[in-house]
């Protein structure tokens, strides 16, 4: 299974993390620094795994993100490099050509689309429209029970 | 997709990311989070009821503020609120801050549970997801004790949705793998195994991860899924590309599901039934075919698709371990890869190809890659990958090509990554133990290692050949000339001058004849190291020092002076004080004699597992070692677990036991004291040894027992049903032992209670097998030695093989016999690895030494043996026949028995297979 998912920028800022298993807070603040670490530091051309303490470290990088998976000793090097890409399509579909801004800004979705897709490290539905359509429906149910606001309502001025 | 808009719906969230983003420092990045969290606290202390909408905003806002690192310690109660809204969005929001952020306050989890309760309870598939999916995500016990036993019902439920079915399952797994004893097993389990079959391939994708975590537990209760996952995974590998619509990735059909599927076989060995078997077989075969298709895309996507499952499928072929042209295939597959452009397939070639190493088919195969390995080692740019070449090098390494694979490893550990030096000097440290064929080759190598890597030099290598120059006389000589010669180098390593001072200490007359290193120089090159060397290896010279007072009386003067001088009689270090102080009067008061008693050289160390293999199996982990140690694998699945049995055996002996000892600075006081123990057998030891024993099943006389103190022989003789054995006791010290008793739990005459120093006394014991057996007597000696009293068990040789009268039979009466001894208790057949060289003549010598009649011209084939005898016991008489089959090329056994008695033909093959 895969044990968490981190997706950072080349600045080393963590845009989004998603942990399988209990960790600690700050057990998980070391190893994120750590991991990052390690990746940044790695040339272009070099293999998309390394070994990391017990686990396996999958990553792959699109455009300014790296997107940095931890998988256990018996599990699947490619397909996992598969599951990142098959996320970023699905990011690209619903956001439309997906940039870093969006899933910074639109972080909740983020992690809305991607609890649709795995599920307990282990991959719910390989199928984009699948996906997708959760999603969608998801959306079209935020959108009848919310009605327009108005700019001064917003900032709490109405 | 008109997407972004969609995430809109809160525009003060958005306006206070676009703040942070801006915030020019750290400073000001803080100053505006502590705004926006007192304004949210005042918010949620206000007196006006926040509407769902706004608790939501704020919600979302801390959670922000938590994933950019800091701490938040209000808000649970607002998300657990927005929990039971029945608006989605403010439902979702909710959810996903319980998600990330829960801890297990208790009042609060059970306000989360009853939300989850209520949804799961909705009927709502989009209600119904939420909550699993929050399940999952916490996946706490106490969610565990409230739900797991709910899952499975809403997992087989038949009026359930499908993308519900997908997340029960999943759901169902996560609790399963943090709490399996609060999952109950039921008659769910037969349903769940059933949903391979779904029509719908996403629900078979999750339902396969659930059932392969169960099957890894329980694989009686999950073994129909073997057939059903064999024909899904079939109709996968036959179907057109296109005809699994969304599930064909880049052209691969439903990779990821196919990859679970071979997963979920590897928790069982081949099939039983032939046509499933066969199936499975056929299976696998298309899909090393496909590898050699034209790739249907250029992307890579495509590529790794169908190599995710060629990868897995080639594990398990390995795991089954039992189709030799499909172990073959693998084989040359990945050797392909070995060359590939893609640095990701050469990785996981190498790292596939060291598995394939073990198995006995296909080691053979692996090892014709040897040359593109070494290359690898040299051209490879990235350091994960040379580590992986590293890895399989190791695993490929036996007899034949252990000096050139050492060498290889050795020029590379010359510029070598900093990460990964300690590995490779373990690596080959047992290399170039395992398949020394001369031990000059075993010293210079480690010699090599210390010159090239000397600080990854860990303690255990440099104890380990010590303790095999001390225990081979065949290389004494040379280590002292080798490491003499080193330390003549202006610089050397400290850990050097820990192997040199103890060998020279050892063994330096056996190199003092030559004036170039006479015991005066020798003392000389040693001293002049000695300031600039750590505590612990000071200590070590002083005790080489007063070693050499013994072996060379004509530099006694030179160095009492310099145990004399300030420096080492008032040393601040209390242990190096103690040794110059003691080892200064010992030469002075001591006579020669008891001078070359207490300094008299080391003796052998008893032979045991090295320690650097328990320290490179800790470091890696039971499974990344390829088990070079033992037996290659040639039974599927089942030598797994053994191995990780017989690491967590090692990892448990203490480490100490190998160690010399010798760096005693007073702060291992505790390990200090467990050593004193271990090494002069006091009464704390008893544990009853046997080490010898199985020397004893071959040949009637030898040494059965030895320690520093004293050494017991052994001569026997036996006829039919009965036996004599003498027993003797050599007392090797100068001293008397009073107060010395044996007995035995059987009965025996009295021994002499007394030996005198240097003196032997004899006992002799009469046996009578009355019936068959399997526990051997075992001796207890007892004497008083320097004060304590001394107590040592040793298992006699006495075993039910010492009983057989041979019995010499033509080939005809041979077979007739065997025909007869048919029935399947009546036979043993073990196959195993030779441990020994296979030579004709020494197992002709066992066989006969194990008492049967060796016969000659009996079995068809002139390479195997045959032997018959009669065991002889009081009440009965047992015949046995036997068959042992060499195969020199695989280096095993097999070895038949049949004898009329089960409990007889077992005994006979587990003393006799131990043999070879």
């Amino acid at each position: 299974m895969m044990r968490f998912m981190l997706l950072f920028s080349r600045q080393g800022k963590l845009r989004l993390q998603k942990w399988y298993t209990a960790t600690a807070e700050r057990d998980k603040k070391k190893m994120v620094r750590e991991l990052m670490q390690i990746v940044l530091a790695r040339k272009p051309k070099m293999c998309s795994f390394l070994e990391w303490r017990d686990l396996k470290i999958v990553y792959k990088r699109y455009a300014s993100l790296y997107f940095c998976c931890a998988i256990e000793e018996q599990d699947n090097e490619l397909i996992t490099l598969e599951v990142i890409h098959r996320f970023v399509e699905l990011l690209d579909k619903y956001f439309g050509s997906v940039c870093e801004l969006d899933i910074i800004f639109n972080f909740e979705k983020a992690y809305f689309i991607l609890d649709e897709f795995l599920m307990g490290g282990e991959i719910q539905d390989t199928s984009k429209k699948s996906v997708l359509k959760a999603i969608e429906q998801s959306d079209l149910l935020q959108e009848e029970d919310e009605s327009p606001r108005s700019v001064l309502e917003e900032m709490g001025l109405a | 997709m008109p997407a972004v808009s969609k995430g809109d719906g809160m525009r003060g969230l958005a306006v206070f990311i676009s703040d942070i983003r801006n915030c020019k420092s750290k400073e000001a990045e803080i100053k505006r989070i502590n705004k926006e969290l007192a304004n949210i606290r005042s918010k949620f202390k206000g007196d006006k009821a926040l509407d769902g909408y706004s608790k939501k905003k704020y919600v979302c806002k801390l959670l922000f503020i938590f994933l950019l690192g800091h701490d938040i310690d209000f808000g649970h109660m607002e998300a657990v609120n927005l929990l039971s809204s029945n608006k989605y969005t403010e439902k979702q929001i909710g959810y996903l801050f319980i998600s990330v952020l829960v801890n297990s306050n208790s009042d609060l989890i059970r306000l989360i549970n009853n939300a989850i309760k209520n949804d799961l309870g909705s009927r709502n598939p989009t209600f119904m997801n939420l909550a699993l999916h929050c399940i999952a995500n916490v996946g706490s016990r106490e969610m565990a004790e409230a739900f797991a036993s709910e899952i499975p019902r809403i997992l087989v439920a038949g009026d359930t949705m499908d993308s519900v079915k997908q997340s029960a399952a999943l759901c169902l797994l996560r609790l399963y793998r943090s709490s399996p004893d609060l999952v109950p097993m039921g008659d769910w389990t037969a349903r769940v195994v059933h949903l391979l079959n779904d029509q719908h391939l996403g629900v078979v994708t999750a339902a396969t991860s659930l059932i392969t975590t169960l099957a890894q537990k329980n694989p009686d209760d999950f073994k129909t899924s073997i057939s059903l996952a064999v024909a899904r995974l079939s109709r996968i590998v036959t179907s057109a590309s296109i005809d699994l619509q969304d599930y064909t990735y880049y052209f691969v059909a439903a990779p990821w599901l196919s990859v679970k599927l071979l997963r979920l076989l590897q928790c069982y060995p081949p099939p039983e039934d032939a046509a499933l078997r066969g199936r499975l077989t056929e299976c696998l075969e298309t899909i090393l075919n496909k590898a050699q298709e034209p790739p249907k895309s250029k992307k890579v996507q495509h590529s790794n698709g169908k190599n995710a499952v060629l990868f897995e499928a080639i594990s398990l072929i390995i795991h089954h371990d039992s189709e030799p042209t499909l172990l073959v295939r693998a084989c040359n597959q990945l050797g392909q890869f070995l060359q590939h452009r893609e640095t990701n397939l050469r990785y996981l070639a190498l790292e596939s190809m060291c598995t394939l190493a073990s198995s006995e088919f296909s080691h053979e195969a692996v090892k014709t890659h040897m040359e593109t390995v070494i290359n690898a080692l040299k051209t490879e740019r990235d350091v994960s990958v040379r580590q992986r070449a590293v890895d399989l090098l190791y695993a490929m390494c036996d007899r034949s090509n252990a000096k050139q694979i050492v060498a290889e490893m050795l020029s590379y550990l010359e510029t070598a990554d900093y990460s990964i030096r300690e590995e490779i000097v373990l690596k080959v440290a047992i290399l170039a133990e395992k398949y020394a064929v001369d031990y000059t080759w075993y010293v210079d190598t480690i010699l090599n290692l210390i010159r090239i890597a000397g600080d990854y030099v860990s303690e255990e290598v440099w104890y380990r050949v010590i303790q095999i120059v001390i225990n081979r006389d065949d290389v004494q000589g040379y280590a002292a000339k080798t490491v003499f010669e080193a330390l003549q180098a202006p610089a050397c390593h400290e850990n050097l001058v820990k192997v040199g001072g103890y060998i020279l200490g050892e063994f330096g007359n056996l190199i003092a004849g030559d004036s170039r290193s006479s015991p005066l120089v020798q003392f000389n090159l040693l001293h002049s190291k000695f300031h600039l060397c750590s505590v612990p290896t000071r200590a070590l010279l002083l005790s080489a020092y007063i070693k050499f007072i013994n072996l060379f009386p004509e530099v006694k003067a030179t160095i009492q002076d310099v145990l004399r001088s300030d420096s080492q009689l008032r040393n601040a270090d209390v242990e190096l004080q103690q040794r110059a102080v003691e080892y200064l009067r010992l030469s002075c008061v001591a006579s020669t004699d008891i001078l070359a008693t207490v300094l008299e050289e080391m003796p052998p160390f008893p032979e045991r597992e090295s320690s650097i293999l328990a320290k490179l199996k800790r470091k890696k982990g039971p499974g990344h070692l390829p088990d070079i140690n033992n037996t290659r694998r040639n039974v599927n699945g089942s030598s797994d677990h053994t191995e990780t049995n017989e690491v967590t055996n090692q990892d448990s002996t203490p480490s100490f036991t190998d160690l010399l000892n010798l760096n005693s600075s007073p702060s291992t006081g505790a390990s200090l004291l467990v050593d004193a123990f271990s090494s002069s057998s006091t009464p704390a030891s008893i544990d009853v040894n046997e080490e010898n024993f199985s020397r004893f099943v071959c040949k009637n006389n030898g040494v059965l027992y030895e320690n520093h103190l004293l050494q017991v022989g052994l001569r026997s003789e036996y006829r039919q049903n009965l036996g004599r054995m003498y027993v003797f006791y050599g007392n090797k010290t100068s001293a008397q032992f009073p107060s010395f008793s044996t007995s035995l739990n059987v009965h025996n005459k009295a021994v002499d209670p007394i030996i005198d120093g240097g003196a032997q006394v004899q006992q002799i014991l009469n046996i009578e097998c009355v019936s068959d057996f399997t526990d051997a007597p075992i001796l207890n000696i007892q004497f008083r030695y320097g004060g304590t009293l001394q107590n040592i068990a040793v298992k006699l040789p006495v075993m039910l093989n010492k009983f057989f009268q041979p019995t010499e039979m033509t080939s005809q009466d041979f077979f007739q016999r065997w025909k007869q001894l048919g029935a399947p208790q009546q036979e043993v057949q073990k196959i195993f690895k030779a441990k020994n060289p296979m030579d004709k003549e020494v197992t002709k010598a066992k066989i006969v030494g194990f008492g049967v009649a060796l016969l000659e011209g009996v079995d068809p084939n002139p390479e195997n043996f045959v032997g018959a005898g009669i065991i002889h016991t009081k009440s009965t008489q047992v015949g046995c026949l036997l068959r042992l089959e060499p195969n020199t090329q695989a280096q095993m056994y097999r070895l038949t028995l049949r004898t009329s008695r089960d409990t007889v033909s077992q005994r006979l093959c587990g003393l006799l297979s131990e043999q070879f």
